[in-house]
């Protein structure tokens, strides 16, 4: 007989397309950030640190990275007899075949991996929040309130509120109404995407909605639940929690990790956070180097100056290199005398000699201009930059690059060179 | 799977001065990320060894902590994995490990419900990267009985620690001198052997009869005229880390471009225990020179031709050189260390001063972190 308590289903399978070139060739939950981790660290390691040994992780778009990354879950203790992680896909069936449509389309999908454990609740999250939260807390609240489903909220300023859903309460925590992304919010409770359903709650929404086109949380579900008299209560969180959806918010979510004491403390003792880290050899910071306000990972082997960045496992920053206000992931080399300002550099990237980037003036992106802007420079992994060429502000690279791609040496502000494979 | 692996690590040094005092040989820390046992275990798996035993005795809890788990080092497995073996006591046996033939002996049912036809014979304080099988391959060739793996050493080089040995031309071992106090060879043992499984099982019976208990002077050099015995010479990096001297010069080598490259770039890899310590922190007036740096380190002040292992914190000013800073240790403010190793999970206070003049100094305060 298999009991669980509670399950956690965690939604893996967006794109997160405003990454823009990060996120081309993986998953959002599996874009690395603050050095040596990935992005769904975050989750599966609340996860284990609440107690919760049951995890179905649902993939669809981009799988390979966060399989290689996922394994068996040993770096979380989540390989186990009984439970464990499971990554989810979608599947063909006997007819109906499909992707997933929507948030709770997916978690539809899988009703038979949520059944096998028997569970009293089900904690839905997301996998592309930067935050540390004890779930059990979050589960003793819902049991105190006999709730059917809880949500987690935070309380943000009110000017902000438009830009998430809102939840509205009475005095008790009980939500009366919300509103997705309201233009005048009533309330300053937004909401963070995870939720704890009592189990026949949500079967029984699922299956009522089973037939609803791209079947969303926010959108479908918690609106049945309302409209049907269940008891639907806001969880107020107050720590530290950081939506890493955009490449600003991606960038700035990492400097401040390199703060002195930086309000997301990754060095406290208890509440660990786990990853795979498949390099644990020192780093090396040779004796003509300058590192300075910055958070370097294992194995990195630096010549050149580092300031106010975040350096991944394995990179090698050689003699005369500049590096400030940039995150370099990963395996990356920065060649002797460049001089990288203000870059999102991802893994396994290789930058020639003498290669200038963050010059000029900003201008809008000709390909995104929603996407790179803040300034910032965006290389995706694997790309190539050839010695001596010069990268302006609001950029994005992608692909092996040659010195015919930069007109007079020089990728202007607002430019982008997106090569597809092959070519 | 021809051979099975049998790591010694029970030994203890008095020429480990205080450092000793906490854990096994073994279990000492090494470059930063590892310790010393890796090297060994690390090679057993690369060179395809799936079944281990690890033989302590000697101050074992931090060795067993490290050991906790064999899949950081890929045992763990159906077939093979990795055995623990401190001394017990039985009906016929109350005694601790006489010497090393004597460990062997009391766990001689390992070897014999074995079906491996040969034994790698491995010890647990030595730095180096080895596949066991060309030694194998070797000792085939040679038709050997046992095939010692060796190193020449530079002949101003202190060897009265080692075991000192002289080959004929066919690389058969014809002299064999333990820890001599003056010798004229320059070619030591490295402690690392190849032997038959039923041929080593008919020696230690024998040695254990006799009531003799050490595998080098009562095996090795008894036998040497009457079995085949062989020198298989080792050409790269290998350093035993035994003496406190010896281990902080293992240490500094990799500062060296070309001893990092070898042991972390090239393949195989050495493996070692996951801790998941967050990235390492440079903070504002941080200032670091020609050092190696671990994961879960925070630096305030000045580092120079150091090794920093996981989880130091270094404070505000201050000036640390030539030194070995060991695990989790805690450096308060304006605190000056030179020419010294500090003991690990140790706290030294603000304003300390420690220089090794002449001489490595072992620091060991044993303050109690929270107590500041």
């Amino acid at each position: 007989m298999i009991k669980k308590e509670m399950i956690a289903m965690l939604l893996a399978g967006g794109q997160g397309s405003r990454l823009g070139v990060l996120t081309e060739k993986v998953a959002k939950p599996a874009v690395a950030f603050g050095g040596k981790y990935r992005i769904i660290d975050f989750p599966l390691s609340n996860c284990i640190n609440s107690g919760i040994d049951t995890v179905g992780v649902l993939t669809q778009y981009q799988p390979l990275r966060l399989n290689t990354h996922i394994g068996i879950g040993i770096p979380w203790d989540l390989d186990r007899n009984v439970g464990g992680v499971t990554v989810l896909p979608p599947y063909e069936k006997n007819g109906n075949s499909d992707w997933y449509t929507g948030t709770a389309n997916a978690i539809f999908q899988n009703m038979a991996y949520m059944e096998t454990y028997n569970p009293d609740y089900v904690l839905i999250l997301s996998g592309d929040h930067i935050y540390k939260m004890d779930y059990e807390v979050m589960l003793d609240y819902h049991k105190a309130n006999k709730a059917d489903v809880t949500i987690a909220c935070m309380p943000v300023p009110i000017e902000e509120a438009s830009r998430f859903g809102v939840m509205i309460t009475d005095g008790g925590g009980r939500i009366t109404e919300f509103e997705e992304k309201p233009e005048h919010p009533r309330s300053n409770l937004a909401s963070m995407g995870i939720y704890i359903f009592s189990w026949k709650t949500l079967k029984e929404s699922l299956m009522a909605l089973k037939d609803q086109p791209n079947c969303d949380f926010g959108k479908h579900i918690l609106p049945y639940c309302r409209d049907n008299g269940k008891r639907l209560f806001a969880y107020e969180f107050n720590g530290y929690w950081k939506d890493v959806g955009t490449l600003g918010s991606y960038w700035e979510a990492n400097m401040e990790l390199i703060d002195i004491i930086p309000e997301f403390n990754l060095y406290e003792e208890f509440w660990k956070i786990y990853t795979k880290g498949d390099i644990i050899r020192p780093q090396y910071i040779s004796g003509e180097s300058v590192v300075e306000r910055s958070i370097i990972s294992e194995g990195a082997e630096i010549y050149g100056e580092v300031h106010n960045c975040v350096i991944g496992a394995d990179v090698t920053i050689e003699k005369g290199a500049v590096v400030r206000d940039s995150i370099i992931m990963k395996h990356t080399r920065i060649g002797a005398g460049s001089q990288i300002d203000k870059s999102i550099i991802a893994e396994s990237v290789d930058i020639g000699e003498n290669v200038v980037t963050g010059v000029g003036e900003e201008a809008p992106n000709v390909l995104k201009p929603a996407v790179y802007g803040f300034g910032l420079v965006t290389i995706a992994e694997n790309s190539v930059i050839p010695s001596g060429v010069k990268i302006g502000k609001n950029t994005a690279i992608s692909g092996e690059t040659t010195v015919e791609d930069y007109p007079d040496g020089e990728l202007v502000s607002g430019g982008a060179i997106v090569k597809k494979d092959g070519e | 799977m021809r051979a099975l692996g049998i790591i010694l690590a029970g030994g203890n040094n008095n020429r480990m001065r205080e450092l000793s005092n906490r854990r096994a040989i073994a279990a000492m820390p090494v470059a930063g990320s590892y310790r010393s046992i890796d090297f060994a275990l690390s090679n057993m798996t690369n060179s395809h060894i799936a079944k281990v035993a690890v033989l302590t005795q000697y101050n074992a809890r931090s060795l067993n902590e490290h050991l906790s788990s064999s899949k950081w080092w890929n045992f763990g497995r159906k077939q093979g994995g990795l055995f623990v073996f401190t001394p017990t006591i039985t009906p016929d046996n109350s005694f601790w490990y006489q010497g090393t033939a004597d460990a062997i002996y009391q766990n001689l049912d390992f070897l014999k419900r074995s079906h491996e036809p040969y034994v790698v014979i491995a010890s647990g304080d030595c730095v180096y990267k080895l596949d066991y099988n060309k030694v194998l391959e070797y000792h085939i060739a040679k038709r050997a009985d046992v095939t010692i793996v060796c190193k020449d050493v530079d002949a101003n080089e202190d060897v009265t620690r080692f075991g000192v040995l002289r080959m004929n031309e066919d690389y058969r071992i014809e002299e064999f001198e333990e820890k001599p106090m003056l010798s004229d060879y320059h070619t030591i043992s490295t402690g690392i052997y190849v032997i038959r499984r039923r041929q080593l099982i008919e020696m230690i019976e024998r040695c254990a009869q006799e009531g003799r208990h050490d595998f080098v002077k009562d095996i090795l050099i008894r036998y040497k005229n009457l079995k085949r015995i062989y020198g298989y010479k080792i050409q790269d990096y290998w350093n035993n880390i035994s003496t406190v001297e010896a281990y902080y010069k293992t240490n500094m080598d990799f500062l060296k471009p070309e001893v990092r490259d070898y042991f972390f770039r090239q393949y195989p890899g050495i493996n070692s225990k996951i801790d998941d310590l967050p990235p390492a922190k440079y903070n504002p007036g941080c200032l670091v020179k020609n050092s190696l740096v671990s994961s879960g380190c925070i630096i305030n002040g000045q580092v120079e031709n150091s090794v920093l292992f996981k989880k130091v914190y270094v404070g505000n000013n201050c000036v640390i050189k030539n030194s070995i800073i060991l695990n989790d240790v805690y450096l308060g403010d304006n605190t000056h260390i030179e020419n010294c190793i500090v003991e690990s999970r140790d706290t030294i206070r603000a304003n300390s001063y420690y220089c090794g003049e002449g001489e490595i100094k072992v620091v060991v305060e044993k303050n109690e972190r929270y107590a500041l």
